[in-house]
């Protein structure tokens, strides 16, 4: 079966432009990618990442332009297919690791088990009784991973999932990203470590103030 | 454009002079009150000008949700700030006109007079809440506000009429009928100022049609040599 | 999930997380205190006059107290952008408004329980009309406080200096509110007049800015 999604991508943006007042931190971005594919993003702070990844998770609505997501360009209508992992944790600190996923697995209508499930998967003691306050940050980023991956979305949107966080977690993160592309996934990372991705990454998005300016299929310095 | 303009801006000044000298000198003066009731002619016509332009501000921000079209945002901030100005002049001039005539100045339980201060600050809120929001996301929030403040209005309006029963104040009834000649009068004053709120919204709205411009190219402008 | 669970998943999980955090509740306690006492020392009226102006004193300083709580609302959802957990998932955005003005409710509610028999206690006050009319009172005009400010204090979240704007888009729209409640508690106070008139107005009020806000909260969750 060819579905719209496989012959024109699984992301395809047209001429998007991002407007916040008085600056502009998507300058006409047109791009296509497809499905089943880890693009890791990369580019100068101010380049509009961050942006370009919000709005493709239906946070940031572009001012101009067309964006369609999964086959749709009403990404409200596709959002329990896709995950979000921002800079910052998206967790309540004040409450354990279970304690928050069991409150998001409600949103999207999942069973608890799910939640001990992901927590297992970034290798987190689901019965640690600590609220998230009081974790260190690599245990906090793999909760936050562990959060965006809660509804096994197809589309994986993460934001510097590695800041901060020790080698070994990094390592263990990455392993655990290369086996949902092999599962069919679409992941799009944006990270200041692209050395980190350079062995399981499909492709290399440049960004650079507000558009995309190069892809290339292996990590190289741009001259 | 440029001829329309100039069109609406003779006919406002020559609307304007001519219902000055009506207001004045033409229209008979009250027996009653005596001259003091000539402002009549400023504070009546200003307040239904000013409804008006709120009623263009609710109908443009329900078009504007539904439509995301700027311009429609852009009316609505536009009528909102002129319906500011005129609802000033009715606030002011109320109690210049209550003060000889009812002797005091301030008559709380009258609920046309209070009806129009709650507005006036509904949307002086309205519009402080354009200035302070950030982003892009003004239209959508002022708009939302828009829609909350017009429905205010019967709320208020209601709660005042009920107020005033309870407390008796120095209230003119609408009994006595207007003489035909001040209605002319005032009829004539309320085409001088709907002209007026006319052509000042028309500057408005140009003005704010560039500084958007401006404001996108600028926007593009400092990407562009951030990459440099 | 329903429509319902999610308001109630909500709801828990905010008073769960006060409930560990503390952060807004004993702040606010004692601000309720202060604004008593300073009432009390502001206005010193005898039982007669107390009665008169109880209405207006009591509803102006739950008003003050009100904002000051509503001011913390969306502050939880805004440290760690935890909003934004909420907005990428698939879950429609009114439970969420419901869960917050409820909180928001029953936070207030906590807050008037407290201060009401303070304001009994300075101002000597007795009622002299049907007493049991002050319930649906106190509980239509907290609510008219509250869906507003709930609402009002998320479009806030969307500006500047977001603490003082709460206050200038609520005072004005919660004026015939304000006229409500006072002018029905006053009513009941002197036992002169029926309050019923002004309840029904508060619940017109009510009913009308429940509605708005459950069909505009969408649009002001996702501007950004």
């Amino acid at each position: 079966m060819i579905d719209a999604q496989s012959s024109s991508g699984i992301v395809v943006a047209d001429g998007l432009i991002k407007q916040f007042g008085r600056f502009a931190a998507l300058r006409g971005v047109t791009a296509q990618f497809a499905a089943g594919k880890l693009y890791v993003i990369v580019g100068d702070n101010g380049a509009g990442k961050t942006t370009f990844l919000r709005t493709v998770a239906g946070l940031a609505p572009q001012t101009h332009g067309k964006i369609s997501v999964l086959g749709s360009s009403k990404i409200k209508n596709v959002r329990a297919q896709i995950g979000y992992m921002a800079h910052p944790s998206l967790l309540y600190d004040e409450m354990t690791g279970i304690e928050n996923l069991s409150y998001f697995a409600g949103l999207y209508g999942l069973p608890l088990s799910r939640c001990r499930e992901v927590m297992a998967a970034v290798k987190l003691d689901p019965d640690l009784e600590r609220p998230i306050g009081q974790y260190s940050q690599g245990m906090r980023q793999r909760m936050s991973l562990a959060r965006a991956i809660l509804n096994d979305p197809k589309l994986l949107l993460l934001d510097e999932p590695f800041s901060n966080v020790d080698l070994r977690s990094a390592h263990e993160m990455v392993g655990l990203l290369a086996q949902m592309r092999d599962r069919g996934k679409t992941l799009f990372v944006v990270t200041h470590q692209p050395g980190l991705l350079e062995s399981i990454a499909d492709e290399f998005v440049w960004m650079e103030a507000g558009k995309i300016t190069r892809r290339t299929p292996h990590l190289q310095v741009p001259q | 454009m440029r001829r329309g303009f100039t069109l609406l801006a003779l006919a406002t000044a020559l609307l304007l002079s001519f219902a000055l000298y009506e207001a004045l000198i033409a229209a008979p003066t009250e027996q009653t009150m005596g001259d003091v009731q000539r402002i009549f002619y400023y504070h009546v016509p200003s307040a239904w000008t000013a409804f008006v332009l709120f009623l263009i501000n609710f109908v443009s921000s329900i078009v504007y949700l539904i439509r995301r079209n700027p311009k429609a945002d852009i009316l609505a901030l536009v009528s909102a700030e002129v319906g500011v100005v005129f609802c000033t002049v009715v606030i002011v001039t109320g109690p210049i006109w209550a003060r000889p005539v009812w002797g005091i100045w301030w008559a709380p339980g009258d609920i046309r007079l209070t009806t129009t201060l709650v507005l006036w600050l509904i949307y002086i809120s309205y519009l402080i809440l354009r200035r302070m929001s950030t982003g892009g996301r003004t239209p959508v929030i002022a708009a939302v506000v828009a829609i909350f403040g017009a429905l205010d209005v019967p709320l208020v309006y209601f709660s005042i009429w009920f107020f005033r029963t309870q407390h008796p104040s120095p209230v003119i009834g609408g009994g006595g009928s207007l003489d035909p000649r001040m209605a002319h009068v005032l009829l004539i004053n309320w085409a001088a100022f709907l002209c007026l709120a006319w052509l000042l919204s028309w500057v408005r709205c140009e003005l704010e049609v560039a500084t958007r411009r401006v404001d996108e190219a600028q926007a593009l402008e400092s990407l562009r040599e951030s990459s440099r | 999930m329903s429509f319902f669970a999610i308001t109630r998943a909500t709801l828990a999980k905010d008073i769960r997380l006060e409930w560990r955090s503390k952060d807004a509740i004993n702040a606010m306690l004692f601000f309720g205190l202060l604004v008593v006492v300073i009432f009390s020392f502001a206005f010193d009226p005898t039982a007669e006059e107390s009665r008169r102006i109880a209405g207006g004193l009591i509803w102006v300083a739950f008003l003050f107290a009100a904002v000051v709580a509503l001011n913390q609302t969306w502050a939880r959802e805004l440290r760690n952008q935890v909003l934004d957990a909420y907005r990428v998932s698939p879950a429609a955005a009114n439970p969420l408004f419901l869960a917050k003005a409820l909180g928001n409710f029953i936070f207030v509610c906590v807050l008037e329980a407290l201060m009401t028999p303070l304001f009994i206690a300075f101002y000597k006050l007795r009622a002299l009309g049907p007493a049991w009319e002050l319930a649906p009172i106190a509980l239509l005009g907290t609510w008219a406080l509250v869906i507003n400010g709930t609402f009002f204090a998320a479009i806030s979240l969307r500006t500047r200096s977001r603490e003082i704007m709460l206050p200038l888009l609520l005072f004005p729209i919660s004026i015939p509110a304000l006229l409500g409640m006072v002018n029905a508690t006053t009513a009941v106070l002197s036992g002169e007049e029926s309050a019923w008139f002004w309840i029904a107005l508060l619940l017109a009020y009510d009913v009308v800015f429940t509605t708005v806000s459950l069909l505009l909260f969408e649009l002001v969750l996702e501007a950004e």
